[in-house]
């Protein structure tokens, strides 16, 4: 237990030292963050950073806070404490107004895709447009199509939502958070109950988009390995704190129990596989003294 | 034990003022987006199709039967005094003042009120309300002020479209079935029944049970837990609270109205 809290107090002084050297190229830049639901704490002062042009992932066991961070980034939740900042602006006190300002510039992809289930593919993809720019019919039109063609739905911008699988649904979604050419973009498990095929299309949608279009993207997932060959800088959360974070070849090298547990999938280890409880004997032997 | 029953009380009554405090805030978010809305009448067209067209086979048909009932009901009773030229007017001064705006607002309630909540109970439980959001879209301006006054408009239509066929209704009874005089159950009809205190306090009785019927509504949907059992719960919830702000409201109106 005291070598674990060593070995998290010098990994939290490494990463302040890496955050300064970072800062002023951060995109992101959150400190001290400290969330709680109810009587527990999902964050509990951390800090990190968002470097630009990269694509940073934030990984963590499912309930770990992870589409929480996203929200509070994104500032559909508001912190109890510490700063978030997005491109120099304090999250926390924006008014409605700018935050909506700001939330032109970023895109966010929902686990669900979130399409709107009574317009087409074509006009989910428009919504944004429609909604922040006049632009005519024509040109709508063009820039739409070639938005889908990015994601490789061009043929499907009659479909309505109901006709698309889950893989092209978050595709149209992901076509739904370029439309405005955002500075950044957030997936939510972009992965999560995909077959092969559709993940491999994501990985490798995530990756090209962030390069070709210059963005900055934060992608939260539990899925390691793809995760890690898309990601040039990693974060591991867990229990309200950072467990480790650098590229994937330092994570990957990384020796501390909890972080070999997660990267390899281990059943057992510093996270139990059973849930806590009483003993065995004496759960079954309670029910014959009754 | 009695302070834990207290403890309890108090945290009801609690829970019951925020909500009525989230309620109310809603509202207003509702009512400001309005230039919003009127900037773009399709998105309010299209409610008023949702709520309103949608709504009439099920307005018609029970309006065309309670007028046929009422009819039946009233001839009996207006018969043992020799009155029963009078059943028109009794038909609908019943369908202008009370059941008209009434039985709308409770098949209302029903057909479109649980509707509505679980529409947009579904949009939060798939996060399109999020995504909304996300694009720097209000939903409460974009998604719900549409449908609340889509709800206020058609409310009154439809009553009056209840009110017409059950007159009908009962004509095709009374004259048609029990040999009430035709030109006797018109013409009362027409020196009895007042525009002011018969048409014009229904319409304003069916406007108050839209805007409290479409309200209850969007804000059980948009309050509901974003689950199948909490979508689930919060259409339940619309439509118990809807009956009973409806019948509640017209006890209060009536009063108002016609009490003095």
């Amino acid at each position: 237990m005291a070598s674990a809290q060593s070995e998290h107090t010098a990994a939290s002084q490494t990463a302040k030292d890496r955050l300064a050297i970072a800062d002023d190229q951060a995109l992101v830049r959150v400190r001290g963050l400290r969330f709680c639901h109810g009587q527990r704490c999902i964050f509990d002062g951390i800090d990190l950073d968002i470097q630009r042009g990269r694509v940073t992932a934030i990984m963590g066991p499912s309930g770990t806070g992870k589409t929480t961070l996203l929200k509070l980034i994104s500032g559909q939740l508001p912190a109890d404490a510490g700063s978030i900042e997005v491109d120099g602006h304090e999250i926390q006190s924006l008014s409605r107004a700018a935050l909506y300002q700001l939330r032109t510039r970023m895109g966010m992809l929902f686990q669900s895709g979130a399409l709107l289930t009574d317009l087409s593919v074509f006009e989910n993809v428009a919504f944004p447009l429609r909604e922040h720019a006049k632009l005519s019919d024509s040109i709508l039109r063009k820039l739409v199509l070639i938005k889908l063609e990015a994601v490789g739905l061009r043929g499907a911008a009659a479909l309505m939502p109901s006709q698309l699988s889950g893989g092209m649904a978050r595709r149209v979604a992901l076509a739904r958070a370029i439309a405005l050419d955002p500075m950044m973009i957030m997936y939510d498990e972009p992965f999560t109950g995909q077959d092969p095929i559709s993940m491999g299309v994501l990985v490798s949608l995530i990756r090209q988009l962030n390069d070709a279009s210059g963005l900055t993207s934060i992608v939260v997932s539990h899925d390691v390995r793809e995760t890690a060959s898309i990601a040039d800088y990693l974060y591991i959360i867990a229990n309200g704190q950072i467990m480790a974070q650098g590229t994937p070849q330092q994570v990957a090298a990384n020796e501390s129990a909890w972080v070999r547990q997660f990267m390899d999938g281990e059943p057992d280890g510093p996270v139990h596989y059973h849930y806590p409880a009483q003993a065995l004997e004496q759960d079954l032997l309670q029910g014959l003294r009754r | 034990m009695l302070l834990d029953s207290l403890a309890n009380l108090g945290r009801l009554g609690l829970a019951i003022l925020a909500s009525l405090g989230r309620a109310h805030l809603l509202l207003l978010g509702i009512l400001s987006g309005l230039p919003a809305m009127l900037a773009r009448p399709r998105l309010l067209l299209a409610q008023i199709y949702n709520l309103g067209v949608l709504s009439l086979l099920i307005i018609l048909v029970s309006g065309l039967f309670v007028g046929m009932v009422l009819s039946l009901q009233g001839h009996y009773v207006l018969s043992q005094f020799g009155a029963a030229e009078s059943l028109g007017v009794m038909v609908a001064a019943s369908l202008v003042r009370e059941l008209g705006p009434v039985v709308t607002a409770l098949l209302f309630a029903g057909r479109a009120g649980s509707a509505l909540t679980a529409e947009i109970g579904l949009m939060k439980a798939t996060e399109q309300l999020s995504g909304l959001e996300m694009m720097a879209v209000d939903p409460v301006k974009r998604v719900l002020t549409p449908r609340f006054f889509a709800g206020l408009i058609s409310m009154p239509l439809l009553a009056a479209m209840f009110s017409a066929v059950g007159v009908i209704g009962g004509w095709f009874v009374g004259v048609g079935l029990l040999g009430v005089d035709d030109g006797a159950f018109w013409g009362q009809m027409q020196n009895k029944i007042d525009f002011n205190e018969d048409l014009v306090n229904g319409v304003i009785k069916s406007l108050v049970f839209g805007l409290v019927v479409t309200w209850i509504a969007l804000y059980e949907g948009y309050d509901a837990t974003p689950t199948s059992a909490g979508v689930s719960r919060a259409t339940t919830r619309t439509v118990v609270q809807s009956a009973l702000a409806i019948l509640g409201l017209d006890f209060i109106l009536t009063a108002l109205m016609f009490g003095a």
